[in-house]
């Protein structure tokens, strides 16, 4: 693992929503696993993300969003990325997100949906395990 | 408050009682080796008349209804009426809400609390692109006039009290509700209720911000001044310490930003020429109700002490209602777990009774499926009938201020009093709030404790019932409100409609002349009053005054 590339993720917020108490202790948390994190901060567009995506060469997308807007915001980021041609790219998705939305957004290619009370230590394993192999 | 030689004698019997104990506690030990509150404030194992020895009943609590204002602002408090059970509450569009508005009523809510989407937050029409997904999301969507006459139709604007969550934009929408209260034949001068209208925590913690800090200053005092002379009952802000805390911030920190952006705001009213005694009295607030039962009660006590002193100390307050610190309370939305919802009832009920006995004016409590979505109406039911129980059942409600005198409460007020004044020479020292958010300092030290509670939780340190305790398998849940996507077509339908039946040289005359007040001195209010008149859209309104002002871009201190 050393003499490899660390992980690269970009964190996330896409839409209109400004809870970001969440995605900041996961930046904090992945970097602290060793990983690079860059942070997009807030009111990103798809367009937006799916281009820092291209241009920071990352290997992680972390979305997160807690204003309903999910249903129509991952999709559309993953329908972006997929454009752009990343298709080894590990996209998981996080905020207040109802059980049954989940199934649509795995369809669409989201990999993970983490919900309220995750622990940040399980999103660090998801990743590591998951990361470059998608 | 107590004679000082039986203290002495009381100190040394504490330390020989202290001796005692720990020698007990070497054999059986205590649950924790050192114990504190939430906010991280160490603990002692108990209190007595030394740990308060130099508290001065005269100075620094007085009775209620009197400086320094610490056992609450009203002589009678709750003998005379209850707080405002106030449900914040909006979805999807105006008629939709309208009915949970009228619903609300009908069980006995005293006041109304509209929630509304991000689009309207940030100023942008149900048919902007970035609007796309959020449309009566998180509340309802308002565009125009034409949608608020339809969100408070049939409630007579004279006889309810409305507060409107709504920072950025906030001139607009008060101008559409003085808009709606003209149609029902109300005089603004009737009209009660309160605009957030917090700009300085959106920039922290809440993040729907539109303009850069020195204009949105700007509006703020243009509305203290219209108000006081135009809708003198008005609350023209609600400094909010909520949202500080729903980003992480502890206890302490959630009274010292708070007040600070009160001075902030208190101090740019000053220089555009406004008395502290004219806008005073109409500043209102805004905290959280946490899990730390006793030591929320001591905030709200230090609270109210803090901001009164600091009133009539910094700023040469003579009337005492510039220094009363009334405020609204909402329980903890980020304490609530996703896991084994119905325990949330009972979070819900201890939080919402420590904001009852730390005296506040006005309630929200959270419904029990709020970490899972927007509240059904029979989760809105138990949330608002566990106010009515602590109001008619408990009986807490019949004295004031009954913790006064407890010497954990006393201590617990007089250093959360401390340690916030701490913080604000800090921020006074960057130069104030504004300056203090420019330089990340408020950012970062919210980050800071809320990445220490979440550490705390994961290792066990902190436990969460249901979290990483109890834990037991449920099924998802269900009944859970969604909010229907064609809402978005519907409001962008509605639009189109408008602008071809409005009068669109009158509202390009009304968009001229706000533009040229922007770039002026003049008070924005009436022009705006006069654009939401002729139906111009908040869009509209927002892209003429991002035209003069800008918009802020945020910087994240990561």
């Amino acid at each position: 693992m050393s003499t490899e590339r660390k992980i690269r993720v970009l964190a996330a917020k896409p839409g209109l929503d400004g809870h970001d108490r969440g995605i900041k202790i996961i930046c904090h948390a992945l970097r602290d696993a060793g990983m690079e994190v860059i942070y997009t901060g807030l009111r990103q567009t798809p367009e937006q993300i799916a281009a820092t995506a291209v241009q920071e060469d990352v290997d992680v997308i972390a979305l997160s969003v807690l204003s309903g807007a999910h249903d129509y915001l991952f999709p559309r980021v993953m329908e972006l990325i997929k454009g752009k041609g990343l298709k080894d790219v590990l996209v998981i998705g996080g905020g207040i997100i109802p059980e049954e939305d989940i199934p649509a957004l795995k369809a669409a290619g989201i990999s993970e949906i983490f919900g309220p009370g995750t622990y940040t230590s399980d999103i660090v394993n998801y990743i590591q395990e998951n990361a470059r192999k998608a | 408050m107590f004679d000082s030689t039986k203290t002495a004698e009381l100190r040394k019997w504490q330390s020989a009682w202290q001796e005692k104990t720990e020698a007990g506690v070497s054999k059986s030990p205590e649950r924790k080796k050192t114990f504190t509150t939430l906010s991280e404030i160490p603990l002692q194992r108990i209190y007595s008349p030394a740990d308060i020895e130099n508290l001065d009943y005269e100075k620094d609590l007085s009775f209620p209804g009197e400086y320094p204002f610490t056992r609450g602002v009203q002589p009678t408090m709750y003998r005379g009426r209850f707080w405002t059970m106030r449900q914040y509450a909006g979805f999807a569009d105006a008629e939709e809400s309208n009915r949970r508005y009228k619903y609300l009523l009908e069980q006995g809510q005293t006041g109304l609390s509209v929630a509304f989407d991000l689009p309207t937050q940030i100023g942008y029409d149900s048919d902007h692109s970035l609007a796309q997904g959020e449309v009566g999301k998180v509340g309802v969507a308002i565009d125009s006039l034409l949608d608020m006459e339809i969100l408070f139709n049939g409630i007579p604007l004279d006889k309810v009290s409305t507060s409107m969550t709504i920072n950025a934009p906030a001139a607009i929408l008060l101008a559409m509700y003085i808009g709606v209260a003209e149609k029902q034949g109300i005089s603004s001068k009737d009209l009660n209720g309160t605009i957030q209208n917090d700009i300085l925590k959106e920039y922290t913690s809440r993040g729907t911000y539109i303009f850069p800090p020195q204009p949105s200053l700007r509006i703020i005092t243009n509305i203290f001044e219209y108000c006081a002379k135009e809708v003198p009952k008005w609350n023209t802000i609600s400094i909010s310490g909520y949202h500080i805390r729903e980003a992480g911030s502890t206890a302490v920190q959630e009274v010292a930003f708070t007040l600070a952006n009160g001075l902030a705001y208190v101090e740019a009213a000053q220089k555009a020429g406004l008395d502290v005694d004219r806008i005073g009295p109409r500043l209102s607030f805004f905290f959280n109700a946490h899990l730390d039962f006793l030591e929320e009660v001591a905030k709200y006590r230090a609270a109210r002490r803090l901001w009164a002193r600091l009133m009539k100390e910094r700023f040469g307050a003579k009337d005492p209602r510039t220094m009363t610190l009334r405020f609204h309370t909402q329980t903890a939305g980020c304490s609530l777990t996703a896991q084994q919802p119905k325990n949330n009832i009972v979070r819900v009920a201890f939080q919402a009774m420590s904001a009852v006995l730390g005296g506040t004016q006005s309630l929200h409590t959270n419904s029990m499926d709020e970490a899972l979505a927007l509240p059904s109406e029979e989760a809105v039911q138990i949330a608002l009938r566990t106010q009515q129980l602590i109001a008619y059942e408990t009986g807490v409600t019949d004295i004031v201020d009954p913790l006064a005198g407890s010497f954990y409460i006393e201590h617990l007020t007089t250093t959360i009093e401390e340690k916030a004044m701490d913080y604000i020479r800090q921020i006074d020292n960057l130069g104030g709030a504004a300056a203090a958010i420019e330089k990340g300092f408020i950012q970062r030290e919210i980050q800071e404790s809320a990445f220490r509670y979440q550490k705390a939780v994961e290792t066990g340190n902190r436990m969460v019932v249901g979290i990483n305790k109890f834990q037991t398998q449920e099924p998802p849940p269900s009944g859970l409100l969604k909010v229907d996507p064609a809402i978005q077509n519907q409001q962008i339908q509605k639009i189109i409609h408008l602008k071809q039946s409005r009068d669109n040289t009158k509202v390009l005359s009304c968009l001229a002349r706000l533009k040229k007040n922007a770039e002026g001195q003049d008070n924005l209010m009436p022009p705006i009053l006069e654009a939401v008149r002729a139906y111009a859209t908040l869009g509209e309104i927002c892209d003429t005054l991002r035209s003069v002002f800008g918009e802020y871009k945020a910087v994240s201190f990561l």
